[in-house]
């Protein structure tokens, strides 16, 4: 591990620093934070300019009178033109998103004014100055939060090998397929081509999205190599008929949690059980249900989260606030749920 | 002339069906020595060595049902008890404790001259070794006791309560009583979650108990009995522990 870990801090200078670009005004996340960030700026301004609890909140409600529509209708306009936006180099962007606020202003003012003649103050001029300095600060804070996570995605990659797989697992494998090699060496070579397999993607660049297909493939060649030791006591059952095979899906997402499934769930049991995984899509999501016996009194070894935390990490440097990862325990058995957004190449 | 050494008689506990085919190859390999048996975890493993006293068991350390390290703790109760080496894919704490006390262990994937080795030296453990390995296992899952030269085997979860008698304490479960060597204060420790103290000489299956009554006692005083599941005698509760009936008066 200590190898490993000098090795990625060699490496790290030498890896391109990710281009600056305008966030995905698509993302949940991204519109959830601009309207939080942009009402905690309204709800300062108002406190500032009063004197009394009252008066900001009258304050504020006046100011969201003209705040909000710009607001809803700015973060529709951004959905509507991200295509675009994308698309462009990251100065562009930044000018084709101020312009594009400030007319929208511009053409709120010109309603309003229309509308509420006698009572509307604002002038145009504060309207668009106050746009400007809105924008500027919702923009900057999204290049600071992107150069935040910069080196976080770089480290993905290292996250994805600390989910490594268990000492425990490897040692055991290797033990079953040694065992083969004298009674039944067709069966040994598959197996190692199966640890191969595996170990060529623990050991590979896990920055990546990949199709959902291939960690299914892992998936399996994982399992067959468990069903070597553990036979008739691991019943694997696959309800993956709905499943999107080109649904995107942060690396090992799946296997390090039927490694749990396995470790806690199936081996501390003499008879064995059933894991269940259950993949398909509903809508623009993806859904992940993994199922596995667990019984706390049988399971003589605590609970290891780091897979877990792991998987939940690198699920929100993908997806931020539209993927979520809940576990549950009912009647002696697990449950993990994921939920990720379904996106393809 | 020197007697031919006789065969070493070795019993094998695995719950994986490669790991003890490696095992007994492995075991082919060397000379003098016969695997009398096969067990899938801890509590086959014991009985296999009630109906032949093997010399030596290779014990796997996680397994289903009992484990090799409460496996080990009940085979001291043979005698001669046999001799323990234990088996491990991987286990950091198990490794470190049997480093520390000089336990023999073996490393899976295992090679056949550690194998020799280790058959070469192995031994019963000491008292010592044992008392050392008891943290790894912190909560049995039997009670062994022996009875005409066999351990039988009583499962934690069928006992209803445990009474000291001078020396001994009497374990009850549903179909019958059983002696064992143990103290309460140990038992308590050991399963604080499961027993209840009702006596400085009772401990009772939390599960087991159905109620509490008041009985009048000859004094014109009344005490407390606890009422219990699956079997028709009560247990007294001690004035001490009366704050045991409080607590569940207000929960």
């Amino acid at each position: 591990m200590l190898s490993i870990k000098q090795n990625a801090s060699i490496a790290m200078p030498l890896q391109t620093r990710p281009s600056a670009g305008l966030p995905d005004f698509r993302n949940l996340g991204v519109c959830l934070r601009i309207l939080l960030l942009v009402n905690l700026m309204a709800a300062i301004a108002a406190a500032l300019q009063s004197n009394s609890l009252t008066e900001a909140i009258n304050r504020l409600t006046e100011l969201s009178a003209f705040l909000q529509p710009v607001l809803l209708m700015s973060l529709l306009l951004l959905y509507g033109s991200n295509p675009v936006l994308a698309r462009l180099p990251y100065r562009a962007g930044i000018v084709a998103t101020v312009l594009l606020e400030l007319a929208l202003t511009n053409g709120v003012h010109m309603i309003a004014s229309y509308l509420f003649a006698p009572d509307f103050s604002l002038s145009l001029g504060r309207a668009l100055l106050i746009t400007l300095v809105v924008t500027g600060i919702v923009l900057y804070y999204f290049d600071l939060r992107h150069r935040a996570l910069s080196p976080a995605i770089i480290e993905a990659r290292l996250q994805a090998l600390q989910a490594r797989i268990r000492p425990h697992f490897l040692f055991n494998s290797i033990n079953a397929v040694l065992s083969l090699i004298r009674s039944h060496p067709k069966r040994a070579e598959t197996a190692l081509e199966d640890m191969a397999d595996l170990f060529r993607v623990l050991m590979a660049d896990n920055r990546d999205l990949v199709p959902l297909a291939q960690e299914i493939a892992l998936s399996r060649q994982y399992l067959a190599l468990e069903k070597l030791r553990l036979e008739e006591r691991l019943n694997i059952i696959w309800q993956i008929d709905n499943m999107p095979p080109d649904a995107l899906v942060p690396p090992l997402v799946l296997q390090p949690l039927l490694e749990n499934a396995v470790y806690h769930g199936i081996e501390p049991l003499a008879d064995g059980g059933d894991i269940t995984i259950n993949i398909y899509s509903n809508r623009d999501q993806v859904h992940l249900i993994l199922t596995n016996p667990y019984n706390a009194q049988k399971d003589r070894t605590s609970g290891n989260k780091m897979a877990m935390t792991n998987i939940r990490e690198r699920l929100a440097l993908h997806f931020d606030a539209e993927a979520a990862m809940s576990s549950s325990q009912e009647n002696d058995q697990y449950e993990v749920h994921i939920v990720i957004p379904y996106r393809q190449k | 002339m020197m007697p031919k050494p006789s065969s070493l008689k070795i019993l094998i506990a695995d719950d994986e069906t490669p790991a003890r085919n490696r095992l007994r190859e492995l075991l082919g390999d060397i000379p003098d020595v016969t695997v009398i048996g096969e067990a899938r975890n801890g509590k086959e493993a014991l009985e296999l060595c009630s109906d032949s006293m093997p010399d030596l068991l290779l014990l796997d350390i996680r397994m289903p049902k009992m484990d090799g390290i409460e496996a080990a703790g009940h085979l001291q109760k043979f005698d001669p008890p046999p001799a323990i080496i234990f088996t491990t894919a991987y286990d950091s704490y198990a490794m470190q404790a049997f480093e520390i006390h000089a336990v023999d262990y073996l490393l899976k994937p295992i090679r056949l001259e550690r194998l020799q080795t280790a058959i070469a030296k192995a031994r019963a453990l000491l008292p010592s070794q044992l008392a050392a390995l008891k943290p790894l296992q912190p909560q049995r899952t039997h009670f062994s006791v022996i009875e005409r030269g066999r351990v039988i085997l009583v499962p934690v979860s069928d006992v209803i309560y445990l009474k000291a008698e001078l020396k001994y304490l009497t374990v009850r479960t549903r179909e019958r009583e059983f002696l064992i060597e143990d103290s309460l204060v140990n038992i308590e420790q050991e399963f604080g979650e499961r027993f209840l103290r009702l006596h400085r000489n009772c401990l009772a299956a939390r599960d087991s108990i159905l109620g509490y009554e008041k009985c009048p006692a000859g004094d014109g005083e009344s005490h407390w009995v606890a009422l219990l599941r699956d079997v028709p005698e009560t247990l007294a509760v001690s004035r001490r522990q009366l704050h045991v009936l409080r607590g569940l008066a207000s929960s």
